[in-house]
């Protein structure tokens, strides 16, 4: 076999994952008035727009999660394959040029030359300092201070062209399929997308996927060539060590909150539909966790870990399985850590639901306090807990920057963002400044945080059976209606309408 | 007359997720100055959404397209927003229904009407002082000096009315627009606050704009009345005019759906249908689909303003002078007209109490302090008995705050009395243990008041239906295969067609269905374990006329075909009387007098049932109608005057009263009543009549 599978502790949890949501969502489309709130979801412009920028992060996390070690060329003396102690993914080999151009040191984004002056020796044996040339960034360039420039433009639109003519093959494939679907010619179907008359947002989300094909495509263009985003002290492109701290972004945000919302949920709602002494228990308790500074709690946590790591070396055949095991168990103590604060938002909820007179029907049917709980009170406070979690998502990626910056966060020899930023201490601090891999560390994370925000959003409203929001659709009808009503009889009241309501036009 | 306010023509479009909602579809109306116009409508006809386009006040999705307001003569609707707001509160001014929500509790009182008056009046603080004194004082607040710098939340409902009403005030409106000003107020404080208005009205010669959906309150306060219905007027008329000879057949209706006394032994008349969505063009008339005068022509045409007197209008192509139209022929067709129930048959059964209480009390400890130590009880309900026979309706009336629903919960058990006795059929409920408590949980069961809190927003009806059932082990008739998700299927649609619902609504959420049908799913919910008490919770104090009517309705055709029993807990006097046949007026956690409904309604004898039946609004003014203002609120449960509950605001008080608490006084042998006017049951048996 040319590689050997291996299954981190957080590989294993993510497989759980993925599986779970797909039997939720097999389980979602037997279900029709379950799934009938899933199909606001899908009608959701802004959402759909985000779920498409976050299928390209959870893409990439997903690729990054299949681990494995590849074969080495030579054989053992019992003629067995030897393995490489490198565990590599299927993102790795992906974008193994990102990987294998390192370079010596910092160089900017789209950099010919280092960022530092070194001194070189001529090959007539003198001596010059001067900005290297780089090893792998613009190489290819015979003149780079003056081709630099076109060539960066030229692969710059040719990216864009190649971006774009995905993006066409996707639209005239969509367009197809709508045909078939909806039994209509294809320009039918393309004059719905473009007047957004279709059901689902394809228009937004095709305006998304443009500007996203656009990007790759661009990026694809210049990363064979150039170091896109720039490199980092050791040499690493940028670029490479943001694409690879997403899937650690997302095992901290997502493991985190799972282990997290058991805790939360089940304490939470216990506290306040019971009152008395078991919501005294759980108040004290959470309490007291609550008013030990959190940090000091985790960094005590993680570095007996370490210890333990450490004495116990033969545990782990690689590097990375010891790596993992950190950040899961980093995933566990700030789990354990963080529920208080939705633990008390879901008390309080409950306290107010507990009063509310269908579960006191439901006392008076003498229905069970389990089912009470799990039927009538936890579908109306998953609205809470899914903003939480989601804002939790951004607390947690942030909490770990903060966690690896003190020294107990990941292992150092994992890329997350927390190391990005942690490392991008001591760059702003230096003359020149290097800025790009904050920056790169803040824009990745921002996309994804907000996207994830939106799709929240999204999915919060369409599963709230009460809502019922202003669709896009509907604002532009209504305009529509407007401009054809003033002209004809009521030119006067609409203008005295719209000065009182200038909100309408805009 | 010069008009004050003149609305033309006013279009308002509420914009929804799937059409425009015509929320107000060519108003047009004329108020004179100092005079009193009603606006009479159901909820959801676009009353509120008129008033809120004459203040410009629409939330952000609405829109007035058309129309005209103007205000002595200058069209409001041109103005630019800055412009406005020196219309409002100076000529326009408004006041809300729900006094709790309509002041800021973190501003005081003074500070509130202060905002006005900076507003409007260059006043020098001192000026301003004295000014929101003489506010409040107008308005009826026991020692403003002292409560202008209170906060909203250490007033009661009534006076927190009376400060939004000295609001409103403040700034010498020409017009004041009061929408549902008493809906949620109690009778007694209805009386106060209505009063209240008369005198200022006629005091500072303001015109009022009464937006409310209750006849009585109509016919106390109007002068000239437009009833409303689906976004437009279809009658104007005044007072005199509409209660004698209601025009329109949607007036007539109204009427006809009102429960009186001399209903009780036939069912209301119920408009058939419900309002129709406003999110239509209407062809013509708006109301044929549910009027029994509907003729082809009345689907095709719409209506216009015929004259019936120089001074009432109705918009009915009845009334149109090429079609022949007795208005008495009108009149005894609507009350025919009904919903076919099953004939009141008077089912005589032995008296056996089905439900006994005794000296039940319930009190709720006040804890304080770091220790939660106790430091007062509140005696929501102090020390009382009743009685339900089977088959027969008890109700309950009595203020909120009296301790009626904390009545109903504690028979429940879903509160634990603190002392007394509920027996069902002569087993002891108190003290049993929630398992042995759940055998007996499909004997009774408890209706809520508001069928938009009762029913858990995320569930269907089909769950909302079976959850009861599952949990009490209700045994299903139908031989049906365990496998399916709902075995119940069957016994679902048998219930939903019991309550009038069609079958196919199990499968959605409740937030679909209006007040009416929530409620109907609310009582088929109780209904599904078979229950033989019923505890229904002013389950109607939610719903409009019509709504009410057709709920009634049914309790009263389940009454006689399931022999239910009910326990109806309610402060509307009118209900009681169509529906009840023993009544116990309850006061401060106690019950102050109980008899056959009969007896009590024609011959109250304690003061406060004397007060509580006259403070109701009538409207019919046939009979010299005094109403017996009470004085003040009703007192705090946890710290209760000595004596008798009452004397702080009885008329007849004596010195006796603020001693001791009066023993029984019995006139028959179903009516008695706590009260030293009338001989004491131990001292003397002769009957006062």
């Amino acid at each position: 076999m040319p590689f050997d599978p291996v299954i981190l502790w957080t590989d294993a949890l993510i497989y759980l994952l993925v599986i779970i949501v797909l039997c939720f969502a097999w389980y979602v489309r037997k279900n029709e008035h379950l799934l009938a709130p899933w199909r606001r979801v899908v009608h959701s412009a802004s959402g759909m727009s985000a779920l498409t920028v976050l299928l390209f992060f959870i893409t990439v996390g997903l690729l990054d999660t299949v681990h494995f070690r590849p074969a080495l060329d030579h054989k053992n003396n019992y003629g067995e394959a030897v393995y490489s102690v490198e565990v590599l993914s299927l993102f790795d080999i992906l974008v193994t040029p990102l990987r294998t151009n390192v370079e010596k040191t910092y160089s900017a984004p789209l950099a010919t030359h280092l960022y530092a002056k070194e001194t070189i020796d001529l090959p007539d044996g003198s001596r010059i300092r001067t900005f290297a040339r780089l090893e792998f960034g613009g190489a290819h360039l015979q003149h780079p201070e003056t081709d630099r420039l076109s060539d960066i433009q030229w692969r710059t639109a040719v990216g864009i062209g190649y971006g774009l003519m995905a993006w066409s093959m996707l639209v005239i494939g969509l367009c197809l399929l709508l045909a078939h679907r909806t039994k209509q010619n294809f320009l039918q179907c393309l004059s719905a997308i473009w007047r957004r008359t279709t059901e689902i947002p394809w228009y937004a989300i095709l305006i998304t996927l443009a500007i996203a094909l656009a990007l790759i495509g661009v990026t694809c263009m210049l990363a064979t060539h150039y170091h896109v985003l720039g490199t980092d002290k050791v040499g690493q492109d940028v670029l490479y060590q943001s694409l690879k701290s997403i899937r650690i972004a997302l095992v901290i945000g997502t493991l985190t909150t799972l282990i997290m919302l058991p805790f939360a949920l089940l304490l939470g709602i216990m506290a306040g539909y019971f009152r008395g002494w078991v919501d005294d228990i759980i108040q004290y308790t959470y309490t007291t966790l609550n008013s030990i500074p959190s940090v000091l709690l985790i960094a005590a946590a993680v570095l007996m870990m370490q210890v333990y790591i450490e004495m116990n070396p033969d545990l782990f055949e690689t590097i990375a399985a010891r790596a993992d095991l950190r950040l899961l168990f980093l995933c566990i103590i700030l789990g354990i850590t963080s529920w208080t604060g939705l633990c008390r938002l879901l008390r309080g909820e409950t306290l107010k639901l507990r009063e509310m007179e269908y579960i006191q029907a439901a006392h008076a049917f003498g229905v069970s306090h389990w089912r009470i709980i799990t039927r009538h009170i936890l579908p109306n406070v998953m609205h809470i807990v899914l903003i939480a979690t989601v804002m939790d998502f951004s607390g947690l990626v942030l909490a770990e920057a903060v966690l690896s910056y003190i020294g107990v966060g990941v292992d150092p020899s994992m890329i997350s963002f927390g190391t990005m930023i942690n490392a991008a201490r001591l760059e702003m601090a230096r003359e020149p400044m290097v800025w790009w891999a904050l920056m790169a560390a803040f824009g990745f994370m921002l996309t994804l945080v907000l996207s994830a925000n939106l799709f929240a959003d999204a999915v919060q409203n369409a599963l709230d059976p009460r809502v019922s929001t202003l669709s896009q659709k509907n604002k532009i009808l209504r305009h529509r209606v407007a401009k054809k009503a003033a002209p004809s009889n009521k030119t006067d009241t609409s203008e005295s309408s719209s000065t009182k309501k200038p909100t309408h036009d805009s | 007359m010069n008009e004050l306010l003149e609305i033309d023509n006013l279009e308002t479009i509420l914009h929804t997720d799937k059409a425009p909602v015509r929320a107000v579809d060519g108003l047009s109306l004329k108020i004179s100055k100092g005079e009193t116009f009603a606006l009479l409508g159901e909820s959801g006809c676009g009353k509120s959404m008129t008033a809120l386009s004459i203040m410009r006040l629409l939330p952000d999705v609405g829109e007035i397209v058309a129309g005209s307001i103007r205000i002595n003569d200058r069209d409001i609707l041109q103005l630019p927003e800055i412009g406005m707001r020196k219309i409002r509160g100076k000529q326009i001014s408004m006041i809300f229904q729900e006094p709790m929500l309509s002041l800021n509790p973190v501003l005081t009182i003074a500070e509130q009407i202060n905002e006005v008056l900076k507003r409007h009046f260059n006043l020098t603080p001192k000026a301003a002082q004295d000014r929101i004194l003489e506010l409040l004082d107008q308005v009826g607040i026991p020692d403003p000096a002292r409560r202008m710098h209170e906060y909203s939340f250490q007033f009661s409902g009534g006076m927190k009315q009376r400060a939004m009403i000295a609001m409103a005030l403040a700034g010498e409106p020409e017009l004041l627009i009061a929408d549902e000003p008493t809906t949620a107020l109690d009778v007694t404080i209805q009386a106060q606050v209505l009063q209240l208005m008369r005198q200022i009205q006629q005091r500072n010669h303001m015109a009022i704009l009464l937006i409310t959906h209750d006849l009585g309150v109509v016919s106390e306060m109007a002068q000239r009345i437009a009833v409303m219905y689906a976004g437009e007027i279809v009658e104007l008329a005044t007072r005199e005019d509409f209660f004698a000879h209601p025009a329109h057949p949607y007036s007539l209706q109204l009427f006809a759906s009102l429960p009186e006394k001399q209903k009780r032994n036939q069912p209301l008349a119920v408009i058939s249908g419900n309002v129709p969505s406003l999110t239509q063009e209407f062809i013509g008339c708006r109301f044929a689909d549910r009027c029994q005068h509907a003729t082809q022509r009345c689907h095709e045409i719409k209506p216009q303003w015929e004259t019936v007197t120089p001074d009432h209008l109705v918009r009915c192509h009845l009334f149109s002078t090429d079609s022949a139209y007795d208005n008495n022929n009108q009149t005894t067709t609507a009350t025919e007209v009904t919903e076919t129930t099953s004939t009141l048959s008077t089912t005589s059964q032995p008296n056996a109490a089905l439900l006994e209480v005794n000296n039940l009390q319930v009190h709720f400890p006040i804890r304080k302090g770091f220790f939660r130590q106790v430091v007062g009880q509140v005696k929501a309900v102090d020390g009382l008995s009743l009685k339900i026979t089977a088959g027969k309706t008890l109700a309950l009336v009595g203020e909120s705050g009296c301790g009626k629903t904390t009545v109903g919960k504690s028979i429940l058990q879903l509160i634990n009395p603190t002392a007394g006795s509920v027996r069902y059929n002569k087993q002891e409920l108190v003290g049993l243990r929630r398992k042995e408590l759940r055998q007996m949980r499909s004997e009774f069961q408890f209706v809520f008041q508001d069928p938009y809190s009762s029913l858990n927003p995320r569930m269907r009806i089909i769950e909302i239906l079976t959850e009861g059932m599952d949990a009490l082990n209700v045994a299903t008739s139908q031989q049906t295969d365990a496998t399916a998700t709902f075995p119940r299927e069957k016994e679902i649609d048998a219930l939903l067609q019991h309550v009038g619902l069609p079958v196919e609504t199990k499968w959605r959420y409740p937030h679909e269905f209006s007040g009416g049908q929530r409620q109907r799913i609310a009582i088929a919910r109780a209904l599904a374990v078979n229950p033989k008490l019923l505890i229904c919770d002013e389950p109607t104090s939610a719903l409009d006329i019509s709504v009410q009517a057709q709920i009634l309705n049914l309790l009263k055709s389940l009454q006689n075909n399931l022999g239910l029993a009910f326990l109806f807990i309610t402060h509307n006097i009118a209900v009681v009387e169509y529906l009840a046949d023993d009544i116990a007026v309850m006061y401060l956690g106690r019950i102050v007098e109980r008899g056959h409904i009969d007896e009590v309604i024609s011959n109250p004898k304690h003061p406060y049932t004397q007060a509580l039946l006259s403070a109701v609004p009538q409207i019919k003014h046939t009979i010299e109608h005094k109403v017996i203002h009470l004085e003040g609120d009703l007192p705090s449960p946890a710290t209760p005057p000595s004596g008798c509950h009452f004397h702080p605001r009885c008329p007849h008080v004596m010195p006796v009263c603020r001693e001791s608490y009066p023993q029984t006084s019995a006139f028959s042998a179903t009516h008695t009543t706590h009260c030293f006017l009338y001989p004491q049951e131990h001292s003397s048996s002769d009957h006062e009549h």
